[in-house]
């Protein structure tokens, strides 16, 4: 049984579709990268996924024990955020609201697991600084723990390295390559295919016709041989 | 000094209405404080003058009709106001500040329409009406003792509910698609946040008048956003300034036998000058 299946889904706005007919799953100890072209849908398919965007037509199915709610999302950083007064700390705990439920604060339990996930993520010492004073690479790491917070089962990232440096974005791609091994499914929005093809087990490319398959397939598919020679020549 | 301290005392302390201009005036600052700070970082900090500005509108109905308690119409219409303008936030088809600009000039127009088609017999002319609603009344003197508890009642509703949605509202004001990805219900609290702003600015409007309301809204939290950089060290401190410089401004405009709107508002735009500057100055020594 796969965590998330969908099913000939078809996502969009007001009803006009972007994209259809979007079949994929992912199965436990999955590293799925979804590419394609800017403006194709991908994080219009990501946000349908999380149900923040409703579906026009077709399904997404939870399965595996996965509710609805236990996913960890690392989205695209928002203009609001570049200016906002919170220490690290806030924004790291606010992964845990979804655990609250009624209860008005956060219990020692939970401030505990937020003070061992900045220490496994190394922003341990960031702990009291403002958010918004850090660099690009130490907010990202913010963001991703909060967005493992509320779950290690799966995790959506939307360009999770979009204006970082390179160095910056190594890094990053390790931290998320040793999240995957160590168990945690990946659903990775990327424009950087040769890192989609080095670290993904599974290829999804969402573009004028769309592809679902192992990368294996992605390479050798025409879709996916086409892709990767514009792909070449946009890089150098 | 002497003369001062007569002043306030035969001129406000002396009547039990001066103490009541004071709780009240105290409890609409720091309602407006804590839900300013929210309002500021989802850029609705103009939410506040559309919203009085439809209360004025409706506060013009209720008068034109006949009402003599004009909350009954004021603060059903503001809240539906609050809470369409709120909830269409990033999917509207007309944008954020272009629906609040909308609201607020057409509200404000047919309001004054309105007094001038059907001028009302009980007060004297129509210019001193406008000019009452619109930068409050001169002295505070007019409140009655039901005004006053439903103003308590209200505010520490507004404040209860603050602190116990308080990591609630700072995680969707954080990052919304977040919390709603995570479970969080955020359409229920931004409706709760709708009310509560609607709540607070019809009873502000008693205290600064409608144009005024902004300030009360914006001034604190943008001052303490100056100094302070974390999210409850912004909340606590924007409430400890809105209070203050609105108790400041009510006693100061008893001395100057000023206004009392623009008196507050005066001294809540000097504080934020200060705290500018503060800001500034530590953002130099740091680099």
């Amino acid at each position: 049984m796969a965590l998330i299946v969908s099913k000939n889904l078809s996502v969009g706005y007001d009803g006009v579709p972007i994209v259809s007919d979007i079949n994929f799953s992912v199965e436990r100890g999955d590293y799925l990268a979804i590419v394609g072209e800017n403006g194709a849908g991908k994080t219009t398919v990501m946000k349908t996924v999380l149900g923040l965007n409703r579906a026009i037509s077709g399904e997404i199915v939870f399965g595996d024990g996965l509710k609805k709610n236990e996913i960890g999302y690392l989205p695209q950083q928002t203009a609001v955020q570049k200016d906002f007064p919170a220490s690290v700390f806030e924004v790291v705990i606010s992964g845990c609201l979804s655990k609250t439920g009624l209860r008005p604060f956060y219990n020692k339990a939970e401030k505990r697991l937020a003070d061992e996930m900045m220490e496994e993520l190394g922003i341990a010492d960031l702990k009291k600084r403002p958010y918004r004073e850090l660099s690009g690479g130490q907010q990202q790491r913010v963001l991703l723990s909060r967005a493992l917070l509320s779950t290690r089962e799966i995790l959506l990232l939307d360009e999770p390295v979009a204006g970082l440096d390179p160095l910056v974005t190594a890094e990053m791609y390790g931290i998320i390559e040793n999240l995957n091994k160590k168990g945690t499914a990946i659903i990775m929005i990327t424009h950087d295919l040769s890192s989609a093809l080095k670290y993904a087990n599974k290829i999804l490319y969402i573009g004028s016709e769309t592809f679902f398959g192992t990368k294996e397939e992605f390479k050798v598919s025409p879709v996916g041989r086409r892709f990767m020679i514009t792909g070449e020549k946009e890089n150098g | 000094m002497a003369e001062i301290l007569d002043r306030l005392y035969y001129g406000f302390f002396y009547l039990p209405t001066g103490i009541y201009a004071l709780i009240v005036s105290v409890l609409v600052a720091l309602c407006s404080a804590l839900l300013g700070v929210t309002l500021v970082l989802r850029r609705f900090s103009f939410i506040g003058d559309g919203l009085s500005h439809v209360a004025f509108g409706a506060m013009a109905v209720a008068a034109v009709v006949g009402l003599t308690n004009q909350m009954l119409i004021a603060m059903p219409v503001t809240i539906v106001c609050a809470i369409l303008l709120l909830k269409t936030g990033g999917k509207a088809k007309i944008k954020g500040d272009a629906a609040v600009a909308m609201i607020s000039v057409g509200a404000l127009a047919i309001g004054y329409l309105l007094m001038n088609l059907f001028p009302s017999s009980a007060s004297g002319s129509i210019s001193a009406d406008v000019c009452t609603t619109l930068f409050g009344s001169f002295a505070l003197v007019t409140l009655t003792s039901v005004e006053v508890w439903l103003c308590v009642v209200l505010s520490v509703l507004a404040v209860t509910v603050f602190i116990v949605f308080y990591n609630k509202i700072f995680a969707i004001t954080f990052d919304e698609n977040f919390a709603v990805a995570t479970g969080t219900k955020a359409k229920v609290y931004n409706l709760i946040t709708a009310v509560l702003i609607a709540v607070v600015i019809v009873l502000a409007m008693r205290l600064v008048g409608s144009l005024l309301i902004s300030a009360l809204i914006i001034f604190p939290a943008i001052s303490a956003m100056r100094v302070f950089k974390t999210f409850k060290s912004v909340t606590i401190c924007s409430a400890i300034l809105s209070v203050s410089c609105t108790a400041f401004g009510v006693l100061l405009s008893v001395v100057l036998d000023t206004p009392v709107g623009p008196t507050i508002v005066g001294v809540d735009l000097i504080v934020f000058f200060v705290f500018w500057l503060v800001g500034t100055l530590k953002g130099v020594k740091l680099k």
